[in-house]
This record gives structure tokens, C-alpha cells and sequence, in this order.
């Protein structure tokens, strides 16, 4: 995208006013969507865009520029911009040498070290997309209307940096999602599912559209014979792969070293303490298989790995990017990640999961006398400063001596995270990942949540049932 | 260690004649052959961004861009593409990516560009002249500032984990070979600052801001009195009691909750059976206290807009009128579903996103008590005070009605606010929440968003806690 020899320029005129560190992030990306809605086929979009983010970091601070020119010229402006947090520091010249570092990840099994992800054609997309409308709309005739969505993304990335970093990398990422209503004598009621890997049209290979069209129509489906969800603490068992999500919101996002750093997470200073059930060891891996928070380097270069967060119970590190890093004077745990280059790197998440246990998922239900099981999570969000955070339901049933029994209509549940990881009381076999979209300080990025069947012992559920 | 910061040299391509995006747009729509519409839409844009974190500037971002996006229409047939970019390289590209998307999609007699509809736009003038002027040393001057103040305002605060500036300016570009000529820009400013306030016991946090057209009349004593206001009095929150009670909505939260009721008045939405008020109009959906219009052509709102998304004017929208349901918003092709006309309601989320139907400018009739937040407070008597809510995106189903969202607050006694509390849920539908208006405050507020400000007391929730 770039050639060394202009990165090099780019660098030394980024840290010509001085400064520790300069880094250039380019990315080049493609992007196309297809929707079907309402039983047609509504729109193709197709998307490029590619520039470079250049920050420059000086003592406590970090100059940021971006700019969609990739000639030297259009660089060299946004290094200018870039540097100008360094204005006061005097000056000189540093010249910066960057070499080549090799893109996968340990293990082989990074988004650059696999086969090139394929593009389907928009005429396969479009196949699929009415594929999936016929199997939700043949789920049942009470569903009322089915959006079916198909987006690719292929993002290259360089990064250079004034250490003599020069990574590079591409990422395929592909999403298929089935919404669907039904309709009934109480109203409406709706389904979503969705898959999304790290890769292309190989999605396909492993995902059947059809099964997805029906799982999303069945849950709207079941819906419409719901009943208020309660309201109250009660026991909650999430069925495996049902989202992740309770372990990114109750303690993910704490975990994350700018909260940290500037003593906004509960968790801070909590390192080799007993912060969950001995039956909780989380782990964040950004290399796993094609999970939609796997790439084989982050945004800042730094090659991704697994990292034990929670080991029975004791919490064992945080997550870092670079800049957190280096104030604590340890390296980057590869976590430092970005929406585009328009947006300065910060920590965040992979794929984040709990390590199965040894039970099994249906003796955990039969052992709960009255709860509620939650088949589907939705999203959540979370406080890290008080702890206290809601996770959504999108399918749930009222447990009822030891049996899954009537569905419940949709609600958040709230708890603090603290405390609801010392609740977790029973940890199944049956381990599943999910895809999932996290936003933080206006950032989105792909990302993964896994769990197997689970058990806690109380949470509050916000239900309108009385 | 203070940090100077001088002006930067590379200011982007903001500032240039306001016509040439204008003209760039007429240039690309004159490449529409013979068949077939095109709309252009062309957008820039700059902006600064300063975070201050304990004396010092965290980061300093400064940035320009520019992108298209085009829609072709051909044999009723829609197809769009975007680029992040003006080059003379990517014009032709996106068009004929553009027009290769729509011999994709299903023909449908409803989709069409929007045709001129003889409604004049009204003048809103949007656009601060001087903001361009503000050097970025007073821009970090304000940030710092900030921070300084948010510490130093209270003994409780013991956190100030961030204190922003930021301002931006968007220029916009709309031309259709279907008549369509319009063109608009805007400027705005804001502060934002989050503080922890701790006492020995848990922390609490609360968030403050101020917004305006530019750099001037930004309010550093307002954002950091909110802030502290709100993260203080939480101190010593416990879990609240669960049962049915009346909830008053803080100003901020109740902009929240109309933005949510304003996505099932999309006509688009309604058209699709994807709202729980289609084949509702004209019938009675709320209180009585219930008069809700969305009006962009009001200078004051933040959404303010001459022209919508498509190029037509905007214009005042009676949505429901003492409770009985009126109208819907439309954009072309929802409204010709509808077999109405547009509403001037075309929104879309820049150069990369297409046009749907949504509000800019909702407010709600001020009930004719005329109160304030500390009236609504003494009218109810009794109850839960909400400042704040969580989940709304997992837990406000917007075509079920279902509504359950994580909430603090404090508690209400003798009209007047009581102690604090957490980690509760707030559910109804919002079907039931229109029926069960109490209280509209007179005390309307512009918040950033498409919805003002004004306190709302329901009655008749379920509260979720101990």
C-alpha cells in the first residue's frame, strides 16, 4: 500500500518536533451488503475506503491525523498535524528504519497465514438471502415479514511504526443475519440470529442459511404465546453459546487497562484475588479458529494471543494496547484494536469466553427448581466504574421443577459484576461461540463471546410480571 | 507539564468555495444515461477532538474527509455505492458500482428518486463563521480547563476519567438527474466530562455536556455541574425496592425513550408490519397529555435541517395529537408504498449510509401545569426518579413494544427527591407507557439527538430490585 522508503519519511517528519513514538496505520477496505426485505430484494450496496491514521506520542500525549491522500504528500500533512503535540518539545531530527515482521499470528492459524477468502458473487449472495426467506417465511404462517442481510467486509492494514515495526495483514469478515415477525393475538413479536466469521464466502461451508432463517423464525415464533417475564431475583441458567455476553459486560470491559489505568473499573489493584467462582477461568484469544473477533496482528502491529484473564476465580491480568502498555513498562497483550483508520487504537476485546466445565447441560436445568433459561441473549452494556450491568434476553423460559417450561417475552436482567462471577454455581460441557458487535467510546468492532450451559444462582430479572 | 499546541498547518480542504461540492455533484449526475435516475450525494467534513485527563492534553485529533455515495435507479430498480474519497479516480467507479448493484435488485413500482414537491425550505442557518478561526491552543485551553474544573468542583469527586472538546464541520451536496438541486453545512461544538465520585464506599459516576453550533457559548459550568450533580447525589445508592410505582423520567432519559417511540412511526416500518402502531391511525395510542411533533424547521432543535435527505424540505410533522395517532413519517418510496407523499422526513448516516424515514426534531406538547422537574417531582408525590438507563439497544423492542431497561435514580417522597438507588430494571411495554402519561414537563431542553428534553413522569411500572 505504502513503500518503505515514504513510511520512513512519514515517521521521522511525524517525530520531527520530537516525541517517543510515531506510527502510521493504513487501511484499504471494501465493503458490500444485500438486503432482502419484505420478500424483495431492497438494495446492493457496495463501499471503499482506504487513508491512513498517523498519531504521534509525546510524554502523556498523543497527536492524531488522519487523511484519505496516500500519496508521501498527503502523509506528510497528516505527520505535520500529527506532530503538532509535540510542538513544544524543542526538536531534532530522528531518522526511523522500519523492517518487515512477519503478519501470522503464532500457530499459523491468523487471518493472513489461510487460504485467500473467496468472494461470492452477487448473484450467490442473492441466492442465499432467498434461500433463507423461504425457510423463515416456511417456518410457520404466522411470520409476517422476514429481512434477510448478507455484508462482506476485506480490510487491508499496514502499520509502520518509529520501533522499526512494519506489519501487515488482510482480513476477510462475512455476516448473515435472518430477522424475522410474527404475528398474533398479543401483537408482534420478532426473531433475529445471526452468523459472522473471519473469512469469506467460506461462511458458507460451515453455516446452513436455511437453519438460521428457522431459528430466528421459531423464536419469534414462540414468542407469541409469551408471558411477561418476571420481576425479581431468580436463578438464571444460559444455555451454551446463548451469547457470551453475561462475561463481556459483568467483567470484559473492566478488565480492559484504561479503565484500569485511570482507576475506572472495579477491578482495579484486584490482581491474584478470588474475584469469581472457582468455576470461572476466562480467557480473551484473538487467534482462535475463524471467530469474529480472531486476526492474526491487531491495529497496532502487535501479533494476537490468548490471554487468561479469570484462572478458578483468580483474576490474573488485564488486557493492554500499546500505549497502556508502555505506561506500566510491560508489552501489549495485542488488544489494541480500531474501527478505521480515522480512529486512534484502544483496548478492547477479541474473543472473549469462559472455559467449559464438567457438568452436564440438561442435569444443571432438572436441578433448578424454579428459574428462568435463557436460550438467546441480545446485547448488553456495562458501568466498569460501579460494576453494575444489563444483558438482554431474546429467548427465555420459565424453569419450573427442573423443567424449561413457558416462554417469556423479552427483558434486560441487571447485575453487578463482582457479584454475579461469584455466583456462577454450575459450568457445562456443551461450549459454544457467538458473534457480536461491541461499541466503546464510539468504536465498533467485531467480536466474539463464548460459554457453555451455566448456572447463577440469583439475578435480577426486569420483567413486568408482578 | 503543560502542553502547547499550535495551530497545524494542515487544515484540509474545508474552507473552499461552498459551491464546488455542488458542482462536483452536477457533474457526476450528468453521467446518468438514458433509462435511468441518479442522485449524488457529496459530503465533507473537519473536525478537532481534545481530551484532557489530569492536567494534561490525553489526545488531540484533527481530521478531514470527504466521501460519495450514489443511487441509481433503473426499470425500478435501486442500487448504491459510496467512497470514501472525492478523488477524480473513484467518481466513475462508484457510479458504475452503483448501477451494476440496482440490475441486482427485484423491481418494485415504489422505489424512485424523490421529485422537487414545490415545498420551499425554510432558512435555518446552522453555521458558525468564526468557529474556523478558533485557534486549537484556546480549543485545548477549554479542555483542559474542563478537567480542572470537574476535580476541583467537589471533595467527593475523586476521578475525572474524561473531559473532551470537540467541534466539526459538515458541508453536504445533493443533486438528481430527477430535479433535486440542495445543499447545506453546519457547524457544532461540545463539551463533555465524566466524573467518579467516591466517599470510601462504592463509586458512583455521572456524565455532563454542553453542545452548540461552534466553540462560542459552550458551557464548561453547566457540563461539570451536571456531571457532579449526578455522580454525587447516586453516592450511597443501594438496590431499590421492586413493585409497581410511578416513574419521572429525567430530561435526558426521556429524550431517550421518544427517540426509541419515533423508530415505530417510521412509515417504513409501519408499511413492513414492523410497528406496533400499523393500522393504528387515527386511533386514540395515548394519554390525552400526549401531543408529539417532530419539527426540524425549528432553529433551536439540534437536528435543525433546511433540507432532509433526500433533498426535499423539511417541515413540521403532527405524529399524534392529544393521544390520537396522526400520522407517520415518510420518506419517497415508504410514502409512495403508503400511497401518500413524502414527509420530508429522509434521514441517512452520511455519504456511506442510504435514506430511510426518522426524525430530527421530535418534542412533546408541555403538559398545561406548566411544571419544571421540581413540579413534576411535587405532582407525583411518590415514586422512582430516573437520571439514568442502560440497555436500551438489548431491552426496548421498538415492533413488540416490549420495554425493560436498567436504571438509577433516586427515590421519590413527599414530591421531592429521597435516597439514591442502583441496579434496578424499569419494564412496561410502550404501548401501556403513552397510556400511562402523568406528567409532561415545560421544561424543554435541546440535547443532542433527534429528540428535546422534557421530564416525563409514567405511572403504573414495574420496578425491578432487592
Amino acid at each position: 500500500m505504502i513503500d518503505s522508503p515514504v513510511l520512513e519519511r512519514v515517521l521521522s517528519e511525524a517525530l520531527r518536533y520530537g516525541g517517543e513514538f510515531a506510527e502510521v496505520f493504513a487501511e484499504d477496505r471494501s465493503t458490500s451488503s444485500a438486503l432482502l426485505d419484505d420478500g424483495r430484494v431492497e438494495e446492493l450496496s457496495s463501499g471503499r475506503e482506504r487513508g491512513a491514521g498517523i498519531r504521534v506520542v509525546a510524554g502523556e500525549t498523543t497527536g492524531f491525523a488522519h487523511t484519505a491522500d496516500l500519496t508521501e504528500d498527503g502523509l506528510l500533512r497528516a505527520a505535520e498535524a500529527a506532530s503538532a503535540v509535540a510542538r513544544s518539545g524543542g526538536g531534532g531530527t530522528r531518522t526511523v528504519a522500519v523492517g518487515p515482521r512477519g503478519a501470522t499470528a503464532p500457530g499459523g492459524q491468523g487471518t493472513g497465514g489461510r487460504r485467500a477468502p473467496s468472494s461470492g458473487s452477487k448473484a450467490d449472495t442473492l441466492a442465499l438471502l432467498q434461500r433463507a426467506d423461504e425457510a423463515a417465511r416456511g417456518s410457520g404462517d404466522a411470520i409476517s415479514q422476514v429481512q434477510a442481510g448478507c455484508g462482506a467486509s476485506r480490510r487491508q492494514v499496514l502499520i509502520a511504526n518509529s520501533d522499526g515495526l512494519l506489519a501487515h495483514d488482510e482480513q476477510a469478515r462475512t455476516r448473515f443475519s435472518v430477522s424475522c415477525v410474527a404475528v398474533g393475538d398479543t401483537g408482534l413479536q420478532t426473531g433475529f440470529e445471526t452468523a459472522a466469521r473471519t473469512l469469506g464466502f467460506e461462511l458458507f461451508d460451515e453455516v446452513s442459511v436455511e437453519e438460521l432463517a428457522r431459528l430466528a423464525a421459531n423464536r419469534a415464533l414462540s414468542k407469541l404465546s409469551a408471558r411477561p417475564a418476571p420481576s425479581g431475583e431468580l436463578p438464571v441458567v444460559l444455555a451454551g453459546g446463548s451469547g457470551g455476553i453475561l462475561f463481556h459486560e459483568a467483567c470484559g470491559h473492566g478488565l480492559e487497562a484504561d479503565h484500569i489505568l485511570k482507576d475506572a473499573s472495579v477491578y482495579t489493584g484486584m490482581v491474584g484475588q478470588q474475584v469469581a467462582s472457582p468455576l470461572v477461568t476466562l480467557v480473551d484469544d484473538g487467534t482462535v479458529g475463524s471467530e469474529w473477533g480472531t486476526f492474526a496482528i491487531d491495529d497496532e502491529g502487535r501479533p494476537a494471543q490468548r490471554n487468561v484473564l479469570i484462572d478458578q476465580g483468580v483474576l490474573t491480568d488485564y488486557l493492554w494496547d500499546y500505549l497502556r502498555a508502555r505506561k506500566e513498562g510491560r508489552v501489549s497483550s495485542g488488544n489494541g484494536r480500531r474501527q478505521t483508520y480515522q480512529h486512534l487504537p484502544m483496548v478492547r476485546m477479541t474473543n472473549t469466553f469462559l472455559l467449559p466445565g464438567e457438568e452436564d447441560a440438561d442435569e444443571i436445568v432438572a436441578q433448578t427448581p424454579r428459574g428462568v433459561y435463557v436460550a438467546k441473549l441480545g446485547g448488553g452494556q456495562v458501568n466498569t466504574t460501579t460494576g453494575d450491568f444489563v444483558f438482554g434476553t431474546t429467548e427465555a423460559y420459565l424453569i419450573e421443577g427442573g423443567r424449561i417450561t413457558e416462554p417469556l417475552r423479552d427483558a434486560n436482567l441487571i447485575g453487578n459484576g463482582p457479584e454475579i462471577l461469584k455466583r456462577v454455581d454450575a459450568v457445562a460441557t456443551d461450549f459454544a461461540m457467538t458473534p457480536g458487535t461491541c461499541g466503546k467510546d464510539g468504536q465498533s468492532v467485531p467480536v466474539g463471546c463464548g460459554q457453555a450451559t451455566l448456572r447463577v444462582t440469583g439475578v435480577t430479572i426486569g420483567g413486568t410480571a408482578e | 507539564m503543560s502542553t502547547t499546541i499550535e495551530e497545524s498547518g494542515a487544515r484540509g480542504v474545508v474552507g473552499r468555495d461552498p459551491d464546488d461540492l455542488l458542482v462536483l455533484a452536477d457533474r457526476v449526475a450528468g453521467w446518468a444515461r438514458s433509462g435511468e435516475e441518479v442522485e449524488v450525494y457529496v459530503a465533507r467534513g473537519h473536525e478537532t477532538e481534545v481530551r484532557a485527563y489530569d492536567g494534561e492534553v490525553e489526545s488531540l485529533t484533527s481530521a478531514s474527509s470527504a466521501g460519495i455515495g450514489i443511487r441509481v435507479v433503473a426499470d425500478h430498480r435501486l442500487g448504491f455505492a459510496w467512497a470514501g474519497s472525492l478523488d477524480e479516480s473513484v467518481l466513475g467507479e462508484t457510479l458504475d458500482e452503483a448501477r451494476d448493484n440496482a440490475s441486482f435488485a427485484t423491481p418494485d413500482e415504489h422505489v424512485r428518486l424523490a421529485v422537487p414537491d414545490g415545498v420551499a425550505a425554510v432558512t435555518v442557518d446552522l453555521w458558525d463563521e468564526r468557529l474556523a478561526a478558533v485557534p486549537t491552543t484556546e480549543k485545548v485551553a477549554l479542555a483542559l480547563a474542563l478537567e480542572a474544573q470537574a476535580r476541583g468542583a467537589d471533595p467527593r469527586i475523586r476521578q475525572v476519567n474524561a473531559a473532551d472538546y470537540g467541534d466539526g464541520s459538515v458541508e453536504v451536496a445533493l443533486i438528481s438527474t430527477t430535479g433535486i438541486r440542495a445543499s447545506s453545512r453546519r457547524t457544532s461544538g461540545y463539551l463533555s466530562v465524566g466524573v467518579i465520585a467516591g466517599d470510601g464506599g462504592a463509586s458512583q459516576t455521572g456524565g455532563g455536556f454542553s453542545v452548540g453550533r461552534g466553540f462560542d457559548g459552550l458551557d464548561p459550568d453547566k457540563a461539570t455541574d451536571d456531571a457532579v450533580t449526578r455522580a454525587v447525589r447516586l453516592l450511597g445508592a443501594t438496590k431499590g425496592p421492586s413493585g409497581r410505582s410511578t416513574v419521572v423520567f429525567d430530561r435526558r432519559v426521556a429524550s431517550t425513550l421518544l427517540s426509541v417511540v419515533s423508530s415505530a412511526l417510521s412509515g417504513e416500518a409501519v408499511a413492513k408490519g414492523r410497528s406496533f402502531f400499523a393500522d393504528r391511525l387515527g386511533e386514540q395510542v395515548g394519554d390525552p397529555v400526549l401531543t408529539l411533533v417532530d419539527d426540524p424547521t425549528d432553529p433551536r432543535a439540534y437536528g435543525a435541517a433546511a433540507y432532509d435527505a433526500e433533498g426535499l424540505a423539511c417541515r413540521r410533522n403532527v405524529l399524534i395529537d392529544a393521544g390520537v395517532l396522526r400520522g407517520f413519517l415518510y420518506d419517497t418510496v415508504s410514502g409512495s408504498r403508503a400511497g401518500t407523499a413524502s414527509t420530508g422526513s429522509a434521514v441517512r448516516g452520511g455519504f456511506a449510509g442510504t435514506p430511510g424515514p426518522g426524525c430530527r426534531a421530535l418534542t412533546l406538547a408541555p403538559g398545561p401545569e406548566g411544571h419544571d422537574e421540581a413540579g413534576v417531582l411535587a405532582a407525583v408525590g411518590g415514586g422512582l426518579f430516573v437520571q439514568s438507563v442502560t440497555g436500551v439497544h438489548s431491552g426496548v423492542n421498538p415492533v413488540s413494544g416490549d420495554f425493560s431497561v436498567g436504571a438509577e435514580g433516586l427515590m421519590i417522597r413527599d414530591g421531592r427527591l429521597a435516597e439514591p438507588v442502583r441496579e434496578i430494571t424499569v419494564a412496561s411495554t410502550l404501548q401501556r407507557i403513552l397510556q400511562s402519561l402523568v406528567a409532561v414537563g415545560a421544561d424543554l431542553e435541546w440535547l443532542p439527538g433527534i429528540a428535546a428534553g422534557q421530564t416525563l413522569a409514567v405511572g403504573d411500572m414495574q420496578v425491578s430490585g432487592v
